[in-house]
């Protein structure tokens, strides 16, 4: 037994070991957020939001240049994702919550986290082999595909979870009044979890904002605004993470200083839907 | 009185829906979601075909295991394709920056779970869901115009310096240190994986059930016996799976890395100069490979990127299946 001081000791070892890597963790992650906002603050102006990006030689001659076509772009493509995604994740989350003997219900949870862990590089492939190839073109719709695969595992577990929170006893209690089970799905749970449901796909929505890799080869990236309604769709088209790593790997100044105006605008996305996510589960809970 | 309410009861029961709105309808519904939820399923499977087969003509062409061993990425000349660099170069990034996340990781998830106070915990905790929600290119875009070029001037050229004075011979281990390279990657991706480690790190110590901590403290343990002896054993299954799965992250992270690592396709990778993983490489070349065999390679070193991927996470959800101590409190 070691005596009673050897152990204090170490106890305050430990302690300032713990608290020291605790500082070392946390800098560099706030270093990293204080540059995107100061930088992304300092390069934001209005040309950002009203004017589109055009070739290199336009910001080298000074005329205004911006991302108006990348922000819509970004809102376009994102909910496509959310369009594609929320129907399959919604039923793979009731399938795990509301049928909970299923038999293929073990192999969903695992196959949904392995989806979940898969690169998103490799969705970005899938989506260029599925969609890209065989319309034979760049598109906004193949970005979308991409990104519904993102979001999927997220939706489904989120759902799952969701549901989850609603005990049996109320879904009892609709079976007992003679409701069919799926009333009692669609009328009963869904409306009491509906918090968490939103929340889900505020997360969902959050996580797939930011993917650049699949982006790149699917909705591809475009200097310009689309001419016709249809070719944000259906022509290539402009997401903010996918201009941002074009803009930071481009050889231009101007470009690099847009960058940072882009990655303070991705930045915004990510945190308005995580307070928001926030914000809404806060506001009821079981 | 009694009498006419029961008679309601009885017409109310009587009035009850046809069976074809119960029985089919619930046929219809659980077979329309099961329709719905089987795609999870399917997308996993579909990713597999997809990736064998569009990478089917470079695997034919040198040999499943041929691709994997050939250290010739040569897409100008001999039109020839091999994985092996990338390979090496993502195994190598991943377990460094594994190795060196992995402590402080774990500090940060003690210090939130167990010694902070609670206002503090609350603050860690939403930092550390915040910078691990950051998309890894703006991680990237700090690294390529903060990052690298601080750590050349300050470190790696200094390195490179003393060794060129006292250590000849390690210079061809250094390489060049222009600041874009497989040290810099390293680094960054632990920055990147520590908030994640953490988080899994976090959940698996709240599992821990109370009572556990406090049998430790009855027998007269210090806090951090406490944390050595009740608390980390219960929880090192979950810790391991987030490790795991960490690790699952460090192999599939792109962007961040594609942006910083210098995309160099020939080994011998060097620890400052540039080096390639195989999400890097992928990103880099897809939007110009012209020759469709240089796509199909693409996608075969895609493929093999699945098939690591898909063993580390099911590896992970073993670990957690089997270590995961059932009884405990679920609350």
């Amino acid at each position: 037994m070691k005596s009673l001081k050897q152990r204090y000791m170490r106890e305050n070892i430990m302690k300032v070991f713990i608290i020291l890597n605790t500082i070392l963790v946390i800098t560099p992650l706030i270093i990293i957020l204080a540059y995107v906002i100061v930088r992304g603050i300092g390069a934001i102006n209005i040309d950002l939001f009203t004017q589109e990006l055009g070739s290199p030689s336009r910001a080298m001659v000074g005329r205004p240049t911006g991302l108006a076509h990348t922000i819509i772009g970004t809102f376009v493509v994102d909910f496509l994702a959310l369009i594609i995604a929320v129907p399959f994740g919604l039923g793979a989350g009731i399938m795990l919550s509301e049928y909970p003997d299923h038999k293929l219900n073990p192999l969903m949870r695992v196959m949904n986290d392995t989806l979940n862990g898969m690169p998103a590089v490799l969705k970005g492939l899938l989506a260029w082999a599925l969609v890209v190839k065989p319309m034979g073109s760049f598109s906004g719709l193949s970005g979308g595909v991409a990104l519904a695969f993102v979001m999927l595992p997220i939706i489904a577990r989120s759902t799952e979870s969701a549901l989850m929170n609603i005990p049996w006893s109320i879904r009892e209690a609709g079976l007992a009044i003679g409701l069919p089970r799926w009333r009692v799905i669609t009328s009963v749970v869904i409306p009491a979890s509906k918090t968490g449901l939103v929340t889900g796909l505020l997360l969902a929505f959050a996580r797939a904002v930011g993917e650049a890799a699949p982006l790149l080869f699917t909705s591809f990236g475009n200097n310009y605004k689309s001419a016709t309604l249809l070719g944000w769709i259906f022509g290539p088209v402009d997401t903010l993470p996918q201009r941002l790593y074009s803009l930071a790997i481009s050889p231009y100044k101007h470009w690099h200083q847009l960058g940072w105006a882009a990655g303070i605008l991705l930045l915004l996305f990510v945190i308005l839907s995580f307070i928001i996510a926030r914000f809404v589960a806060r506001e009821k809970k079981y | 009185m009694q009498h006419d309410n029961n008679k309601e009861i009885t017409s109310l029961l009587k009035k009850q829906r046809p069976l074809i709105y119960r029985w089919l309808g619930d046929r219809i519904f659980s077979l329309f979601i099961f329709a719905l939820g089987i795609t999870v399923i399917l997308c996993t499977v579909l990713m597999a075909i997809v990736l064998y087969s569009d990478g089917a003509p470079a695997i034919n062409k040198f040999g499943f295991f041929g691709f994997l061993i050939n250290k010739v990425w040569d897409p100008a000349i001999k039109i020839e394709f091999g994985a092996f660099p990338f390979i090496v170069g993502t195994l190598i990034t991943s377990v460094a920056s594994l190795a060196i996340s992995f402590v402080p990781a774990i500090a940060v998830a003690i210090f939130t779970a167990e010694y902070s106070p609670r206002w503090l915990a609350h603050i860690t905790d939403n930092l550390i869901n915040l910078i691990a929600a950051v998309p890894s290119v703006i991680i990237g875009l700090w690294g390529i115009f903060v990052f690298a070029p601080w750590m050349r001037d300050t470190f790696y050229t200094n390195i490179y310096m003393w060794s060129m004075d006292n250590f000849p011979s390690l210079l061809p281990i250094l390489g060049n240190p222009i600041g874009y390279g497989m040290a810099t990657a390293t680094l960054i991706l632990a920055i990147m994986i520590i908030p994640y480690t953490t988080a899994l790190t976090v959940d698996a110590f709240h599992k821990v059930p109370k009572e556990q901590r406090e049998a430790a403290y009855a027998l007269g343990a210090t806090k951090w016996e406490v944390v050595k002896m009740a608390v980390i054993p219960y929880a090192r299954g979950g810790i391991l799976a987030g490790v795991m799965l960490s690790f699952g992250r460090a192999i599939g992270e792109t962007m961040a890395v594609a942006m910083l690592i210098g995309n160099k396709n020939t080994l011998p990778f060097t620890i400052l100069g540039p080096a390639s993983t195989m999400p890097s490489v992928i990103v880099n070349e897809f939007r110009e490979a012209v020759e469709n065999l240089h796509l199909s390679s693409l996608i075969a070193v895609g493929f093999y990127l699945f098939i690591i991927s898909l063993v580390v996470n099911l590896v992970a959800a073993y670990i957690q299946r089997r270590f995961s101590i059932t009884g405990a409190r679920t609350v």
